[in-house]
């Protein structure tokens, strides 16, 4: 493999760091925050089960990101998830919470932008609406099982010691859970723009198992998110559990329980094949926000509880953060481009080569900055 | 890892709770020992009965400390509820300090052997049967505080009521102390042996008041 290759692929392994130091917060950080599990151990969890959740799973999501916009030159990808990741370390240092899904879609759309490329409106109308589905799911989820969880330990009568067992026991299994889902889902943002310009070739394993290049990147992915949770996400995990609202260990089982479940809804190809067969409506599989999810659980307990002791200041900063960072990851991603292509001379956009999406909108003649769009244009998936 | 250490946390957590039952178990039988031991002292005085309750009284003390400390050890050692575990010392503490004040009470009697005139012996009863009615409905206040939330209020207003209850009576008897035509020093003598008993309903409640904070912590 190139040298310049594993340089591009850089961008994608921050991306993967700063997603592990951040997401895995929203997985096992009231946990870790309410001192019931520990960092380390919460940290190998994490780790093991992104990585098992990215290689199994990751597919479906990336497909939808592909036909977003589909990056197919290795300086393009790396551009673009050099910007989100950029994005995301510069909202974390700002510390607003962040989504490393928002920062990577509005990566993709400036590399649209400036390479004239279309953006499919049917998959950004997808990814957009899910945004908003994916907190009122996650706060649905939070409500209901809060009410079942209390009421259940209410009618069990267990013992306060016996219960810190269980919650203990319950918060590990949710956050494997929590971090599979993750990884299934959110893999697509750290590797989904390298996959139309993955420099793998399938590689067989003791001749019983092959690997295909997207599950090769996936798993280099899920490593640099490994990195991050090792590394850097200790720090936002003490933090993020007191963030919005304090909450009683069973209220943190509760929020990383619903958390992992949309994760995982608009994650699974399973659940989608099952429920096409059986003639239901399929929920899309989109690259969702963890950060999203765990704010809108969060929000249902509040709200299920009156609405007391919410911190609208900080819900406000939220909800900002999730305009800034899509236009930040954008605004990176154009400039950045633009020296790529005109200062260090690469090719940031081959051309007809990748899966272009429908056009939607034609840039007025002119306008475009990058190399001549023309054969990816109106070119169907 | 992790997850074997929970495994055993199973274990080990049948035995705390065991330890928590044990040690409020030793802090109602104590007080119905020293509910027996005053008995025995009004009627009887310092007999060989007394000194055996009191003997039963100390045992009891000191059981329950040994149980404090293995529970505050494993609470600490094995990080266990770190969200309640300083309401649950606190509370195992105050409940500890109880035994200490039925301890001292019958020591009090059998070092200072005070006479007690007959006409006050019913009023003496009645206050030391109010100071352990207010243990009691304390302990299962706290027992409902490790298993039903809910329940700790009911139980708690009873120590509450016991502690007026109790406050009426040790004013009537000091009044009826001081209204006596008894020497000064008997009357402060006499005055002290109800503070003794008096005292255990007013930290008994004290005790309750913090147990109905840490259930409304505990339901947040």
């Amino acid at each position: 493999m190139e040298l310049s290759v594993l340089f591009f692929l850089t961008s994608g392994l921050f991306l993967g760091w700063a997603l592990g130091a951040n997401d895995a917060a929203n997985v096992f950080g009231t946990a870790v925050g309410t001192r019931m599990i520990r960092f380390t151990t919460a940290a190998v969890i994490c780790t093991v089960f992104v990585i098992l959740g990215a290689v199994i799973s990751g597919a479906g999501t990336t497909e939808t990101l592909g036909k977003l916009g589909a990056i197919n030159a290795l300086p393009g990808s790396f551009m673009a998830a050099f910007a989100a990741a950029l994005a995301v370390y510069l909202m974390t240092k700002a510390g607003l919470p962040v989504s490393t899904t928002q920062a990577i879609i509005g990566a993709i759309i400036g590399w649209n932008l400036f390479t004239n490329n279309a953006t499919d409106p049917t998959a950004l109308t997808k990814i957009l609406s899910t945004w908003l589905i994916c907190p009122i799911l996650a706060a649905g989820f939070a409500m209901v099982l809060f009410k079942a969880t209390t009421m259940a330990l209410s009618r069990a009568k267990l013992h306060l010691i016996r219960q810190d067992a269980y919650t203990r026991l319950g918060l590990l299994l949710a956050g494997a859970f929590g971090a599979y889902s993750l990884g299934a889902n959110n893999i697509a943002n750290v590797m989904g723009v390298f996959v139309s310009a993955s420099p793998f070739t399938d590689f067989e394993f003791a001749g019983l198992l092959t690997f295909s290049p997207t599950e090769q990147l996936f798993l280099l992915g899920a490593l640099a998110i490994g990195f991050g949770v090792m590394t850097y996400s200790k720090r936002v995990m003490m933090t993020v559990g007191t963030g919005i609202m304090p909450l009683s260990p069973v209220a943190a089982w509760v929020v990383v329980v619903s958390h992992s479940l949309v994760l995982f809804l608009f994650a699974s190809q399973g659940l989608e094949s099952f429920l096409q067969s059986n003639g239901l409506p399929t929920i899309p599989l989109v690259p969702v926000s963890s950060s999203q999810a765990v704010v809108g659980a969060v929000l249902g307990i509040a709200l299920l509880k009156g609405g007391r002791g919410i911190r609208w200041r900080v819900v406000g900063g939220i909800g900002a953060g999730w305009v800034v960072t899509p236009l930040i990851a954008g605004v990176v991603c154009f400039i950045g481009l633009f020296f790529l292509q005109n200062v260090f001379d690469q090719k940031v956009y081959a051309g007809g080569l990748g899966k272009a999406p429908v056009a939607i909108f034609s840039a007025p003649a002119g306008t475009a900055v990058g190399p001549d769009p023309a054969p990816a244009r109106n070119k169907t998936l | 890892m992790e997850l074997t250490k929970n495994i055993s946390l199973f274990r080990h957590t049948r035995a705390l709770e065991n330890e928590i039952d044990e040690f409020l178990d030793k802090l109602s039988q104590s007080s119905l020992h020293f509910k027996i031991a005053v008995k025995v002292y009004l009627h009887d005085g310092s007999t060989t009965d007394f000194e055996l309750k009191l003997q039963d009284v100390n045992k009891m003390e000191s059981e329950a400390d040994h149980l404090r400390r293995a529970i505050e050890t494993k609470l600490y050692a094995q990080t266990l509820i770190p969200e309640s575990r300083g309401d649950v010392l606190g509370l195992i503490e105050n409940l500890d300090h109880l035994l200490n004040l039925f301890e001292g009470a019958l020591w009090a009697f059998f070092i200072e052997k005070p006479e007690i005139p007959d006409e006050y012996h019913a009023n003496y009863e009645t206050l030391t049967d109010i100071a352990v009615e207010s243990v009691e409905a304390l302990v299962l206040a706290s027992r409902a505080f490790f298993r039903n939330i809910e329940a700790v209020g009911d139980h708690n207003h009873k120590v509450m009521f016991y502690e007026k209850e109790a406050d009426k009576v040790s004013t009537k008897l000091k009044q009826a102390i001081f209204n006596s035509e008894l020497d000064l020093s008997r009357k402060a003598q006499l005055r002290n042996f109800v503070e003794h008993i008096d005292n255990i309903p007013d930290w008994a409640e004290d005790v309750a008041d913090r147990l109905a904070i840490y259930a409304i912590k505990r339901t947040l």
